[in-house]
């Protein structure tokens, strides 16, 4: 019998939780040490890559994600030495994707060609801005002119190289972005992620947003008209969206990621890093301490939450629906036991937000800028 | 045992705010009736939302010890009476029962309209009165000029006008001295037969009904058996007592004293408010008696977890209990479901039935827009009550409404005359009297209930910033061009917001209302036409535009967790929405949109 998360696929996710700077926008588990024990958290991450493997024996690993934090100032032996083990403790697939999320900065840069030694076969490149003043203002230490040159050292040494763009900005108009972004397709390969602005409680943003300090942030109207400007462009440059903010060429895909989207297993390893794993037949949601140092020093996974049917079938959905391709009913009604109220579905066709081809249903251009609304209602009952 | 000569029953009547409860604390205090380590700011206020608002709202009793300079003993009796219009009656009972007041006027402020309100209930009763200015440690005290004022506008002597400060103990001997020597002992006979009024009465859970009463004549001992006049009911006298301010038991009570009697009764409604008490199988005149409060204003109130409906009705009838001025009927909206039309004395009263609901019971709300009674005359010369604008009949069959009306007195700094007159006028005032006492002008309109009951005094409290104050009564009920308004949320109409408008200010209403409501309901994924509208005529309509934007950017294999608790969140949070037919409207909309910005 196949299990659920086979139709997602196994990846493994490795959390590096340190950055240079804390970005005023993110809310992400980052922190910045002054000195890191290389070593140590090397062998840490190795001892939980041996009780991972442990759980899941005989998995085909399909990707690999360095994220963090900033994993681009990972030593890149201790990289390569997660890598060697994460083959050595499983079957991994001949076109494993190994992906690592850099900073644009000219250290990083000269640490590529040791990457991709260690393996690394895809970078993601976090530009976010390509003017000065802007990122200035999203608190990046980077120049543009810097993120230009070492997206070009990545793009030498990478095949798939993938960058990410913040939009609505502070005082950004619509035609700044359709310009900037202009420029970014021309800079892309095949894989861009454009994320809109998002104000989270609990980063130095969300403080002056609280405070009347963040000033010139869109309103609704124009936020949705720069949503629906970004997939209107990157779907001219034949980049369309597969997901609500990613954009790739057919077959560029992040195949890491898809591995979300599509909910399947994967494995989270480092502070605050989440997973989802089938074991027996019974999917868990895993976590593991924020906390880096206790992390390191105590404690590497929290127990485990069984997921309800209910819950898996939530999430399947609240994350399938991402993708332009949509979900499969079938894999709802078996997770949670019911179907989708026909009624819901027919509303949400009717109003334009829903498209239902057979078993898959997907959202459409419009339904996509609503789409917490559409989750809203296909999981009130 | 007191004699007669020996005892003082005595009233305290103050505008909210003027020091009422402060100068009952330190009297309490001063006299040692209760020890400075049981001591908390406004001891006769028992309830939370009492003390919370500053207000009293049921009337308090307690007895004090006091030794006055003539080495003599006397027996002190305080009936600490509420404040505010919607508790008019308590005041006018409890007045009964005594036969002083003291009339505490702020001294920075002078005579304000509850003042007058509750004095001359005082006066209606015969009262002695011992005018006490108070807050006169306070630099803006002005003592000469409000001893004129009280003069000039209540018409009583202030020559003698006692200076306190309640908060600093300033003028409080003088006070329990004047009470001595200028408020009448009471009169009544030992030896006749037992004659008592019933002043109040409350449910305890351990004791049963408590009833408090005033001795007229004769005398009262644990295990008679009495009798309640007005329904011939005989009970068996367990327990007496007095209030110091807790209660303490004791054998009897004799003429002119006040304490209260528990008989095992069940129900406070049993025990009707201003009947007399006498032996079993004794025949005495009874007394006057008091008119029962009626409700003047009516709302639904409506559990926004439709599961806890009998939740609500059993808190409900506990409420009822120990208030029979708040009637309830059972009620079925259609956008609504099931919950209560529940009729109140004024909107302070509303809000403390609804404040003690939420909080004592923990049962959340939705209130509908308050409404008066109508009267309905139908063509075939019959009438009918109208407390609900949902139960507004066929106009075919109508042939006229009347409304109710009222006397309002307000008192204001001539400052801010011109915005009052204003206010007044827009809410179909007829003024009736203005005149000035200093800097103050005395407005008296006659005005509609139904331009009151709303948000009139929020209003008057904002265009005078405060300084004006204001009392009521009903006057009668008055012929108007009345219409019931309708709302529509695409296209369906919502009964719990429909309501009764003169049809001159019904265009202004509708305005106001789709408008609100256009800021109230959050943006759907569709467009929602907003309509007012009279009979089958749209008279306002707003459009609330459809959704443009809600996508979370970022969802990684990290988010999932997070992200389904936000949508349970948000879930549960749709499910305190009312649902009308594919429109969430959340249920603070309902209160919020009849409040009226002009």
């Amino acid at each position: 019998m196949t299990e659920d998360w086979q139709n997602g696929g196994f990846g493994i996710y490795i959390h590096w939780p340190f950055c240079a700077a804390k970005c005023p926008y993110c809310d992400f588990n980052s922190h910045v040490a002054r000195t890191i024990d290389h070593a140590a958290w090397r062998n840490a991450y190795l001892e939980e890559i041996r009780k991972a493997a442990e759980q899941t024996p005989g998995r085909i690993v399909h990707t690999v994600f360095f994220g963090g934090g900033t994993p681009s100032l990972m030593e890149p032996w201790v990289v390569a030495d997660i890598i060697d083990a994460i083959r050595k403790h499983w079957p991994t697939a001949n076109d494993m994707e190994i992906t690592l999320e850099a900073n644009p900065g000219s250290v990083e840069a000269q640490r590529f060609a040791d990457f991709r030694a260690g393996g690394v076969n895809r970078i993601s490149m976090g530009i976010q801005a390509l003017n000065d003043e802007d990122l200035r203002r999203l608190g990046r230490i980077h120049s543009a002119d810097e993120a230009r040159a070492a997206f070009d050292i990545a793009r030498k040494t990478f095949d798939r190289v993938s960058f990410d763009l913040i939009y609505g900005r502070q005082k950004q108009t619509l035609a700044d972005w359709e310009s900037e972004l202009k420029q970014a397709l021309t800079m892309a390969i095949d894989h861009l992620s454009l994320y809109q602005l998002t104000i989270e409680q609990g980063t130095a943003f969300g403080d002056r947003y609280n405070a009347g300090k963040l000033a010139g942030l869109p309103d609704e109207d124009r936020a949705a008209d720069m949503f629906t400007l970004t997939r209107d462009i990157c779907a001219d440059f034949g980049m369309p969206a597969y997901e609500v903010s990613n954009h790739a060429r057919d077959g560029a895909q992040s195949r890491h990621n898809l591995i979300y989207w599509r909910y399947g297993d994967y494995v989270g390893i480092g502070p605050g890093a989440h997973g989802r794993l089938t074991l027996n037949g019974q999917r868990f949601a895993t976590e593991a301490p924020t906390n880096p140092k206790r992390w390191l020093e105590e404690l590497r996974q929290l127990p485990n939450v069984a997921l309800t049917g209910e819950d898996q079938a939530n999430e399947f959905l609240l994350m399938g629906l991402r993708l332009t391709d949509g979900v499969d009913l079938a894999r709802f009604e078996a997770l949670s036991g019911r179907s989708v109220a026909p009624d819901t579905l027919k509303n949400l066709s009717e109003l334009g937000l829903l498209d239902q081809r057979g078993r898959n249903i997907s959202v459409t251009e419009q339904g996509v800028s609503v789409l917490n609304g559409v989750l809203r209602e296909l999981l009130a009952d | 045992m007191t004699p007669l000569s020996h005892i003082r029953n005595f009233s305290i009547v103050a505008h909210i705010d003027h020091g009422k409860s402060t100068l009952a604390d330190r009297l309490i205090q001063s006299t040692n009736t209760v020890a400075d380590r049981d001591m908390k700011a406004q001891m006769l206020d028992a309830m939370d939302i009492e003390r919370e608002r500053g207000i009293t709202i049921k009337a308090n009793t307690v007895r004090i010890d006091y030794v006055a300079d003539n080495g003599e003993a006397y027996v002190l009796n305080l009936i600490d009476t509420p404040g505010h219009v919607d508790f008019a009656y308590e005041v006018s009972r409890s007045m009964r029962a005594v036969e002083g007041s003291l009339l505490v006027v702020d001294s920075t402020q002078g005579v304000e309209a509850q003042t007058l309100a509750n004095v001359y209930q005082a006066i209606d009763a015969d009262h002695d009165i011992v005018p006490i200015l108070n807050k006169i440690d306070l630099p803006a005290a002005d003592c000469d000029r409000v001893a004129e004022q009280i003069e000039d506008v209540i018409g009583i002597d202030a020559s003698g006008a006692i200076r306190v400060s309640a908060k600093t103990g300033i003028g409080i001997h003088e006070t329990l001295e004047a009470i001595v020597h200028h408020l009448p002992a009471p009169k009544g006979e030992e030896n006749a037969d037992l004659k008592a009024m019933l002043v109040d009465s409350w449910y305890d859970s351990y004791l049963g009904v408590i009833v408090l009463v005033r001795i007229i004549d004769g005398r009262l001992k644990k295990g008679d058996r009495v009798k309640f006049v007005s329904n011939g009911t005989v009970h068996h006298v367990d327990r007496i007592g007095v209030f110091r301010p807790q209660m303490q038991v004791i054998d009897s009570l004799g003429p002119g004293e006040i304490g209260f009697l528990t008989a095992s009764i069940k129900q406070v409604r049993d025990t009707r408010v201003g009947d007399t008490v006498t032996h079993d199988k004794k025949t005495v005149t009874p007394l006057p008696g008091f008119k029962p409060a009626q409700p003047v204003v009516f709302c639904g109130l409506f559990p926004v977890d439709s599961s806890e409906f009998e939740d609500l009705r059993d808190a409900i009838d506990k409420l009822a209990l120990n208030d029979a001025s708040f009637s309830f009927e059972m009620e079925t909206s259609a956008a609504l479901g099931f919950g209560f039309r529940c009729g109140f004395l004024g909107l302070l009263h509303l809000e403390v039935i609804r404040d003690r609901i939420e909080r004592e019971y923990d049962i959340e709300l939705i209130t509908t827009a308050p409404s008066v009674v109508y009267h309905v005359y139908m063509r075939d010369g019959s009438m009918q009550e109208l407390h609900n604008p949902a139960d507004m009949p066929d106009l075919s069959v109508v042939d006229h409404l009347e409304e109710p009306r009222i006397k309002a007195t307000i008192l204001v700094p001539d400052d801010y005359l011109g915005d009052v007159l204003k206010l007044c006028q827009d809410r179909r005032g007829v003024q009736l009297d203005l005149t000035y006492a200093g800097s103050r002008a005395m407005v008296v309109y006659d005005l509609p209930l139904n331009e009151v009951v709303f948000d009139f005094y929020d209003r008057l409290k904002s265009v005078t910033k405060g300084y004006a104050s204001f009392d009521y009564q009903l006057t009668g009920y008055q012929t108007d061009n009345l219409v019931k308004m309708s709302v529509l949320v695409n296209d369906e109409p919502v009964d719990a917001l429909s309501m009764m408008v003169h049809r001159d200010r019904a265009e202004m209403r509708g305005r106001a209302m789709v408008e609100k409501l256009k800021d109230l309901i959050p943006r759907h994924m569709f467009k929602i036409p907003i309509q007012a509208a009279i009979g089958g005529k749209v008279i306002a309509r707003e459009t609330l535009s459809a959704m443009r934007k809600d996508v979370t950017a970022k969802c990684y294999g990290g988010d999932a967790t997070r992200k389904r608790k936000l949508l349970d969140k948000q879930k549960a949070g749709k499910k305190k929405m009312r649902q009308f037919g594919k429109v969430d409207i959340p249920q603070e909309a309902f209160i919020s949109a009849l409040k009226m910005d002009s």
